[in-house]
């Protein structure tokens, strides 16, 4: 028994033996070869290269960096399928793969014994290996769960498990969704981590008054809307939820619900149609209620028009939070107009569609050179600020009745944000960064 | 009132029906049950008399005098074609039917209640529809065809009713999607096809009411004394494709354009009858507001959407291609496969049988 797990063993370790094998050959060799000139070079790390020379007081890694690396080709002694330039660089990564060599091992292992040398054994051995990984079966997974262990902690197999969780929810339907369509585990672990990286990275969203924001109770969050689609929504939620850990429910065009998939969507993360009662019901039940009122003539507005607030619809989220007596939260963005910067409108492929726009943005005359990148959108730098709260409480629910005060009330919101917007702007260096 | 209601039941061979009456039966306060129905009903029955009539007949008149009646339960509205004969019977039978029920009961001079099973598609199915529809809600654009255009038309009669006669009191229940061990419903037949068609790229938030509640609803309005407009419904909504998921079955989206192709595919086939209106409800779903069934009725329904959707999977056993045991039982091993102490005892394994 001991005898087959130590064969079990040296068949296992090949790459590893094999590692200590050309390690062990430069240690004993060391004293006996001592006199060979080494290499003249230092490493990245800032120590002398302990490689041997071959020209001109290089090694054959740094002679090749020298540019004079033309013709070489003969074999080091760690590496018998020289023909390769770039095989050298993969000892150093041999030596520190744990699990990450497994893969270019056999790849290695395999390409020598059909290639060159007909050894006698050597697929015997290939063949015992081969058999044995059969065997092991998902032992190269574990080794690397192992490694990732020690490298990150449990924190990645913690995430790890959450994620087989949720996928387990999803597969047997076991979550639920609110009545509005709402299914927060899907939102809060797709759709948040998905956004995640373009709030951080890509558009370095900066957030400015995250603390106006009502933890608790219901809030109407009003704020501006461009950039051809609609990612400032999407961002300025992940934003709230971020900032508050409370997810705010956008009010949507019934457009939005009409179109396949994308209706999908917008109810599943949280939207819901901009109507009066979806909105009533919503603050009533003390959610938190995210507006852009300019809609699509904000949405889809030229270039040159940027950062003016259209017409804010017909006031009917003022009415909305005065009905339920919750505070208005006027809203700025800044970056989001620059994202698909809409040089004109195709109104004629707009009416064919039955689409409120069709945007030309400058990204695509870029089209031919770099074809589908061209549609991303540009990486302006972002900045959200929450505005002080416009307290409705005070004024009562009677004034929803009032027609004159709710286009007072509608004016002042917009004004608060143009003003925040006019300020943010100034404030800003440049576009991007 | 000492000796109890005197009820009539339409539709008495329906499902639904049958067990109204037998939960009457069991019930005091409820001196005589009479059904009426083309078709004879095929549950045991004890208390309840059965007349075979269309209630079209004058006959129904003659009943409701003779036997003093003095609460009808209106439940005979037939959903598909297939189930009455054609379109054209089913209007004749579901409006014209209703009219002339009304007309007697409007003549009868013992009538006090009239309860009408009625039904959520009456709100139709629209992306621009409320999120939650309140009784006061109508649809977005009026029915054009089919059972929810009969049962407006019949709700709107039967209002008039209660109009016409003030000492009446008029009670419209309308159920959602009635789910049960013993009910036949469309939802049955999506169920029981071997992929569950669905509308590619919508998804309908769906809610179901279980057939104990519905049943409990019936007697209570029928015995009680809430006359009004009532939206029944269990709590809480599911997505279609979650259904799909909880029963552990495999859904196939259909493109838009396709769908009625499809539809009309299993009508053909005689594996169900799936109507234009139903269509357009797999597309956007409807929700109801159930907040006056609770607070005014004074009913909570014993089931919630989910646990009247899986008991209808167990009940009407509904297999499964994907095993919830074994999925959790997967999670279970990966979590295992996770941890050092599972690694270890795997690479045991492993090493033990290869051995």
């Amino acid at each position: 028994m001991s005898q087959a797990s130590e064969q079990h063993a040296q068949v296992i370790s090949m790459a590893e033996q094999r590692a200590a094998r050309s390690a062990r050959g430069v240690a004993d060799a060391t004293p006996a070869t001592d006199s060979r000139p080494r290499c003249g070079a230092s490493t990245l790390d800032g120590r002398p290269c302990r490689n041997y020379a071959v020209d001109g007081g290089r090694c054959r890694v740094h002679a090749l960096g020298s540019g004079s690396a033309g013709a070489r080709g003969q074999s080091a002694p760690s590496q018998p399928m020289a023909p390769r330039p770039s095989t050298p660089a993969a000892a150093p990564f041999g030596g520190l793969g744990i699990a990450g060599g497994t893969g270019r091992n056999r790849v290695d292992r395999r390409r020598p014994s059909r290639a060159s040398a007909p050894e006698p054994g050597h697929d015997e051995a290939f063949a015992r290996a081969q058999q044995e990984l059969q065997r092991r079966g998902y032992a190269g997974a574990i080794d690397g769960l192992a490694a990732l262990r020690d490298v990150a902690d449990d924190r990645w197999i913690d995430a790890l498990r959450g994620m087989i969780a949720f996928l387990r929810r999803r597969v047997t339907g076991d979550y639920t969704v609110d009545e509005f369509g709402f299914d927060e585990d899907l939102t809060t672990h797709v759709l948040m981590p998905i956004l995640r990286p373009m709030h951080q990275r890509y558009w370095r969203v900066g957030a400015d008054g995250a603390e106006h924001i009502p933890t608790d109770g219901g809030g109407l969050i009003v704020a501006n809307h461009a950039g051809t689609l609609p990612a400032d929504a999407l961002i300025t939620r992940l934003d709230v939820f971020d900032q508050t850990g409370r997810h705010a429910r956008e009010l949507g065009a019934d457009l939005v619900f009409r179109t396949p998939f994308i209706g999908e969507f917008a109810r599943k993360t949280g939207a819901t149609l901009a109507s009066g009662d979806d909105a009533d019901r919503l603050l009533a039940s003390g959610e938190l209620v995210a507006v852009w009122p300019e809609g699509y003539k904000g949405l889809g507005k030229h270039w040159r028009d940027r950062y003016k607030l259209q017409r804010f619809g017909r006031g009917g989220f003022v009415a909305t939070a005065l009905r339920a007596q919750v505070p208005i939260v006027p809203t700025a963005i800044v970056g989001s107009e620059e994202i698909y910067p809409m040089l004109f409108d195709m109104r004629i492929v707009s009416k064919v569609l039955g689409l409120p726009y069709f945007p030309m943005f400058a990204q695509m005359f870029a089209l031919p050179v770099l074809g589908p990148f061209a549609l991303l959108p540009l990486p302006s730098k972002w900045l959200i600020e929450y505005g002080e709260p416009i307290d409705t409480a005070s004024m009562g629910p009677e004034v929803a009745e009032d027609a004159m005060a709710l286009f007072d009330l509608t004016d002042q919101v917009r004004d608060r944000i143009q003003g925040m917007l006019h300020r943010n702007l100034m404030g800003r260096r440049s576009v991007f960064l | 009132m000492a000796e109890g209601r005197r009820v009539l039941i339409t539709g008495i061979s329906g499902q639904l029906a049958g067990m109204v009456a037998r939960a009457l039966e069991q019930r005091d306060d409820v001196h005589e049950i009479i059904g009426i129905d083309v078709r004879e009903p095929h549950h045991e029955l004890q208390r309840t008399e059965f007349v075979r009539a269309d209630i079209r007949n004058p006959i129904v008149a003659r009943v409701l005098e003779a036997a003093a009646i003095d609460t009808v339960l209106h439940m005979s509205t037939a959903t598909t074609p297939s189930e009455a004969g054609g379109r054209a019977r089913m209007k004749e039978r579901n409006v014209i039917g209703a009219m002339q029920l009304l007309a007697a009961c409007q003549r009868a001079p013992t009538m006090r209640r009239f309860v009408l099973k009625s039904t959520t598609a009456v709100y139709g199915s629209d992306h621009a529809d409320p999120a939650l529809f309140r009784e006061e809600h109508s649809a977005q654009q009026p029915a054009k065809h089919g059972f929810a255009k009969d049962v407006t038309e019949v709700e709107a009669y039967v209002r008039a009713l209660g109009r016409r006669r003030k000492d009446i009191d008029v009670t419209l229940l309308r159920f959602a999607n009635l789910l049960g061990a013993r009910l036949d419903s469309a939802f049955h037949t999506l169920f029981t096809l071997p992929v569950v068609p669905t509308v590619l790229g919508f998804d309908p938030r769906l809610q179901f009411c279980h057939e104990d509640d519905a049943v409990a609803v019936m007697v209570r309005a029928a015995t009680g004394d809430q006359p009004g407009v009532y939206n029944v419904a269990g709590d809480g909504v599911l997505y279609l494709s979650q259904c799909v998921r909880l029963a552990g079955r495999i859904a196939a989206p259909i493109p838009l354009p396709f769908v009625s192709g499809v539809a009309n595919l299993v009508r053909r086939s005689r594996r169900g009858d799936i109507s234009p209106e139903q269509l357009r409800f797999l597309q956007f779903g409807r929700v109801v507001d159930t907040r006056q069934l609770t607070e005014d009725f004074g009913y909570t329904p014993a089931f919630t959407t989910r646990s009247a959707f899986e008991d209808f999977v167990r009940r009407r056993r509904i297999e499964g291609l994907v095993d919830r045991q074994s999925v959790d039982r997967f999670e279970q091993e990966l979590y295992g496969f996770l941890q050092r102490k599972g690694q270890e005892r795997f690479l045991d394994d492993q090493r033990g049988t290869g051995r």
